[in-house]
Parts: C-alpha cells; structure tokens; sequence
C-alpha cells in the first residue's frame, strides 16, 4: 500500500475471508472505497452485506485479510488507536440502535461526552444541531426512543452518528421499513449532508430508488466477492442475478422515477426540509 | 505521555487555538473539529476576557465541521448585542459549512419547562399518585381475568397446555431445590440456637425443639421460600413474558386468536401453584432437620430425642397452617409476575423496570399476606 492509496481512498478491503464455522461468507475480497463518494452494497440476502459492514467497523473478525480505514489498520493498532479510529466514522444501524434507557438528546450526548471535553452547554446545543441536521422536529430530543416512530429513530440514529462529526458514515439498510415519501427525504437528507459535510458513506440497501439517486458507485456482492461500478457500468455485466436485479422490472422503474427526480431537483438544496 | 506521542496525536486529531488582536478580531486558528473544540472553547473564553470581540477572521482555519462551526456562531452570538458580529474570509468549503449550520441552528428550540419547581414538584407527585391508582385498579382486573381463565381451564382441561406447565413445574420447583433447601437448613439451625440461648436460662433446653417446630412449619419455612420464589421465579416470569412483548410475540399471538393469558399466564400460575407447596413442604423438612443437627451440636439432643419430643409436642395443625399459604403466595406471586410481563412496553429499559417492581411487590404481597393469614388465624383460635 502505498501513501498514494491513503489519499484516494477512505476504505482498502484485501483479501477479505469470513467465516462462521464451516460456513464461508466472504472469500478473497477485495473493495476500496474513494474518499467522498457514496458507495452503495448490494446483494441477495445471505449474502454477508451486514456481515462485511460489521467486519470493517471491527465488531466481527476477519479470518484471513486486511481492512484499512483511513489509512489505519483495523484491529492491529494499540488500543488508543483504535479509540481514535472509532471517532471518524459514524454508524447507523438498521433500526437506529438507540440507547432505550436514554432520551434522544442524552443518545447523541453519548459519543460526545466519551470522546470530547466540550462544554455542556457546547455539547446540548450540538446535539440540538444534529436534531436539526438530521430531519427531526426539535421537541424529539427530550423523547424516550420507545416514543419514537421507526422513520424518527433511524433520523435519531443518523444524528447520533453524526454526533462527532465523523469522516466516514455506515448505513444499514437506512431506507428499509420507511414509507416512499420517508425513504426519498431520507435519501435526499443523507446527500445533503453527504456534500456538505464530506463525507465518505457506505450503504447497505435493498431500496433501487436510493441507489440510483444518490450513490456513485454500487458494490454487488456475488460469489462471496464484490463488483464495484457504477450502475450503467454494472450493467453491462452478463451475471444473472446482476442482470435481473438492475434490470428486473422493479430496476427499470427505479431508474425512471431516478431521472424524474433528478429533473425536478436540479440544484434544489432543501436540506432542513430533507 | 511523552512528546513524541503527542506530537503524533496532535497530527490525528488537530490542535485548535484562538487569539484576539488589539482591534478586536478574533482569529480561530488550527482545526475546530470536535475533538480539540473543547481546547478552543476554553481559549476563546479566556481571549474574550482581554477585551471586546467584534469581529471574526476565519483565514487562519485550517479544518472545521459542524461542531467546530457550531462554537463559532455561538461566540459570534454572545458577541454580538443583536445578531452576529461579521464572520470574514471564510474559506469556501467553511462558509458552505457555516451556513449549513446556521440555517439548522436556527430552528425553533424547544420551549423550555414551565412552571416553578415547587409546581413541577406537586405535577409529579399528583401523577406518580394518579398512575399508581390506575396500575392498581389494573392489577386487581387482571387478577379477575387470571381467575376466570383457570377456572374455565378447570373446567375444560384439555385446553391446558400441559407441556409449558409440567416445563415451568421443573423450572420453578425442581431447580429452586437446592437454594430452598439449604436457607431453609440454615434457617433452622439459626433458630435452634438462638432458642436454646435463651431457653437455656430457664433451664428448658428440650423446649427448643418445640420453637424449631413451631416457628419453620408455621411461619418460616413457608415466608422464606415464597420469598426466594418471588425473586427467582416472580422475576422469571416478568423477564420471559416482557422480551415476549418487545419482540411483538404477544402481538402475534393475539393476531392468531389465541389468548396470551391461556397460553402464557395460566401455566405459569398453575405450575408455580402447585410447586410452591411442594417446595414448602420440603422445606420444613429441611427447616427441622437443621434445627436437629444444630440441638444435636448444641445441646447434646440426639435424633431420636428430638423427633420424639417434635411429635408429642408439635401438633399437625402448625403444619396444616403452613402448608395452606403456599398456593395463596404462589398464585400472588405468579399473578404479580405475569401481570408485570405483559405491562412491559416496547423497550427493552422496561423489561428491567417491571421485573424490579414484580420482585418487589411480590415480597410485599407475600409478607403482607402472611399477616392477614396471622390475624385470621388468632381469630379462628387455631
């Protein structure tokens, strides 16, 4: 790896192996993720998309290969190191995983708290901007996540995420269980602030819509490794679940409401709306 | 935390400073990103006391984010008597930045609490008042329900589901053998001291047998089981019953027409029904026989001794007293327990909440109805 590859690219997957017991996930696989792009995973359940993000966030282990996360090795620095790394990247996980016993605001608090010594007045009123950011009416933040609708916590989630202002942003499934309208303002919220902010994101996702509206290049998983593209690019390629899955009826569609949207929002930033 | 290492988390992680001229320009410098901003925050704090703030120079920034961006408008805010004071030469990605921000945080802000703090006081307490008056009326409508649904079992008893209830059986009575057993030793052998203590100034010693006797099979052995029960079993069934509620199995169940207080609740109340005495009754046999083994050690009593003095002076009816609680304890407990698991809302905090108050007015059931059956017992002169 060379000082160069640092620079383009936030994530270098190589030689990626999983496997629980007998079972092997992922073989030799290998992935980069440029920095600043929005890369969206795909693949057939089973496929280890979930399996893949947890194993580059560190919470599973790999059985052979080596995932580098902007420019640091995951798993082998000293422990230090590895508290730094978990500050420049931001998680959402598929049903938000809020703290149940914490309010909304006290969620986002949380990362922030453990990791910076702001003020407290600093730190409630972050934590009321990240509220803004991510969509959701100001009176959520003194809420229980027990009090909250599937598509105000996957927002919350997405707030607490972005509580430190993370470089790289993980999305499971962001889309998954929201109404279209929810889904489309979801997907508009994450490119706004995807450009606003810089951001690196990586995103699990069933939702065709989303990935023709906001993501760059598309990862598919298939024969335990990854083809990343573009989905015009993708296309081209004679596998048949790629073929069916880009051009089976519900992919047409995905790419004519795609084009319809980006007709109407051409330079249209309705990021507090989003 | 030598200097190397310093130097190497300062090039991860920034260094944030700031300083004001003698006109009374701020200048932010270094990164304000959100780990060293607490750094900044202090410094800027300290920078503002040497004089006025009127403006800020963003040049000398060299990274920000939304946090970093955040501090800075709120100084600009404090700043400035109405408005902002100037932000000059942003660099272009910070001035998108810093109106990303400001558009965001200009947002309504929740409306703070109202009231004094006397009158929140009062709030709380007239709702904790009112909620608990609610609970309890619940509570003695689901024990209704209970009662009604095991009768109509009883009645119908093919329609009970013996698998759960012969599996909570095992669950509730065979595997609490050991700690039951052995307290309830204990508690034995406790008494037999202490008794023959104080009865030895009186010269009766034999009469410790009849303390042992009396106190393990009316009162002790039945309290204490009851109680490791509410906290073993009470606990149990709000546990199983409340993960049930968060992971909407219960929804599920009542979507297939089949009453969750048939399936879940009236095995649990059966089985631990009919384990509690069970359990009881082993109990005092383990009660009396550490008081024998303690009178044995203390007083020199053999065996024989004290199971022939328990018999002439120990009457059944201490036994019969005991043995008539356990299934009133049993089904209090069982009711409190599953009335609790099904209160669980959907998170999994409450499932902790409710298994504490299951334990704790289990116990409380259980001593206060020990009382009530003390006094009904003066009463009826047994």
């Amino acid at each position: 790896m060379t000082e160069h590859n640092d620079q383009v690219f936030a994530i270098q997957v190589e030689g990626l192996r999983t496997q629980f017991g007998p079972v092997v996930v992922h073989d030799d696989l290998d992935l980069n993720v440029r920095k600043g792009e929005v890369l969206g995973v795909v693949g057939g359940s089973g496929t280890g998309k979930s399996v893949l993000l947890r194993t580059i966030i560190g919470l599973n282990r790999a059985a052979a290969g080596k995932i580098t996360v902007l420019g640091q090795v995951v798993g082998e620095g000293e422990a230090k190191a590895e508290r730094q790394l978990r500050r420049r990247w931001g998680v959402l996980f598929q049903d938000g995983a809020l703290f149940s016993s914490l309010t909304v605001r006290e969620n986002i608090e949380t990362p922030m708290r453990e990791h910076t010594e702001l003020s407290t007045d600093l730190r409630c009123s972050a934590a009321e901007l990240k509220i803004a950011l991510s969509g959701l009416p100001p009176d959520a933040a003194d809420k229980y996540p027990s009090e909250l609708s599937g598509g105000m916590r996957k927002r919350a989630g997405l707030a607490r995420a972005l509580a430190l202002d993370p470089d790289i942003l993980f999305l499971d499934e962001p889309t998954a269980g929201l109404d279209p309208i929810g889904a489309a303002n979801f997907d508009l919220l994450i490119l706004e602030l995807q450009k606003a902010l810089g951001l690196t994101v990586v995103m699990i996702t069933h939702d065709l819509d989303s990935l023709h509206a906001i993501c760059d290049r598309v990862a598919v998983l298939i024969n335990k490794k990854t083809q990343v593209d573009t989905i015009p690019n993708l296309m081209k390629i004679d596998h048949p679940w790629i073929q069916e899955y880009f051009g089976g009826p519900r992919g047409r569609a995905a790419v004519g409401s795609a084009e319809r949207a980006s007709a109407m929002s051409v330079g249209g930033s309705n990021l507090v709306e989003g | 935390m030598n200097s190397g290492e310093r130097t190497n988390i300062a090039a991860i992680e920034g260094v944030a400073d700031f300083r004001l001229d003698g006109e009374g320009t701020g200048h932010p410098l270094g990164d304000w990103t959100t780990v060293p901003l607490g750094v900044a925050e202090r410094s800027a704090q300290k920078a503002r006391k040497g004089g006025a703030l009127k403006s800020l120079n963003l040049s000398g920034l060299t990274k920000l984010d939304t946090n970093g961006a955040l501090a800075l408008l709120r100084l600009a805010e404090q700043a400035g008597s109405d408005g902002l004071i100037p932000l000059d030469n942003p660099k272009p990605e910070h001035a998108r930045l810093l109106e990303v921000v400001i558009k965001a945080h200009g947002k309504d802000k929740p409306p703070p609490e109202d009231g004094t703090a006397i009158g929140r006081v009062l709030a709380r307490l007239g709702e904790t008042a009112v909620n608990q008056s609610k609970e309890g009326l619940e509570l003695l409508s689901f024990v209704g329900a209970a009662t009604v649904t095991i009768f109509g079992l009883l009645i119908r008893p093919w329609r009970i589901r013996w698998k759960p209830l012969f599996s909570q059986v095992e669950a509730t009575g065979l595997n609490a053998l050991p700690i039951v057993g052995l307290l309830n030793f204990l508690i034995g052998v406790v008494i037999a001291y202490q008794a023959a203590n104080q009865l030895e100034k009186f010269g009766a010693q034999l009469l410790t047998v009849d303390s042992v006797g009396v106190g393990v099979l009316r009162e002790l052995a039945v309290l204490i089981t009851a109680i490791i029960i509410a906290g073993r079993s009470g606990s149990a069934f709000t546990a199983q019953i409340g993960s049930m509620r968060v992971n909407q199995e219960v929804d599920a169940m009542q979507a297939l027409g089949l009453n969750p207080l048939e399936v879940l609740c009236a095995p649990r109340i059966i089985a631990l029904m009919i384990s509690l005495p069970l359990l009881v009754f082993y109990a005092d046999v383990m009660g009396i026989l550490g008081g024998a083994v303690a009178a044995m050690f203390a007083l020199d009593i053999t065996l024989v001794q004290f199971a022939k003095q328990l018999q002439a002076a120990v009457s059944i009816d201490h036994f019969w007293v005991g043995m008539v609680k356990a299934p009133v304890m049993a089904a209090v407990i069982a009711i409190i327990g599953c009335f609790h698991g099904l209160k669980v809302s959907s998170s999994a905090e409450s499932v902790g909440r409710r298994t504490t108050q299951s334990v704790v007015q289990g116990v409380f059931f259980v001593i206060a109805i020990d009382a009530v059956f003390s006094i009904f017992f003066l009463l009826i002169g047994v």
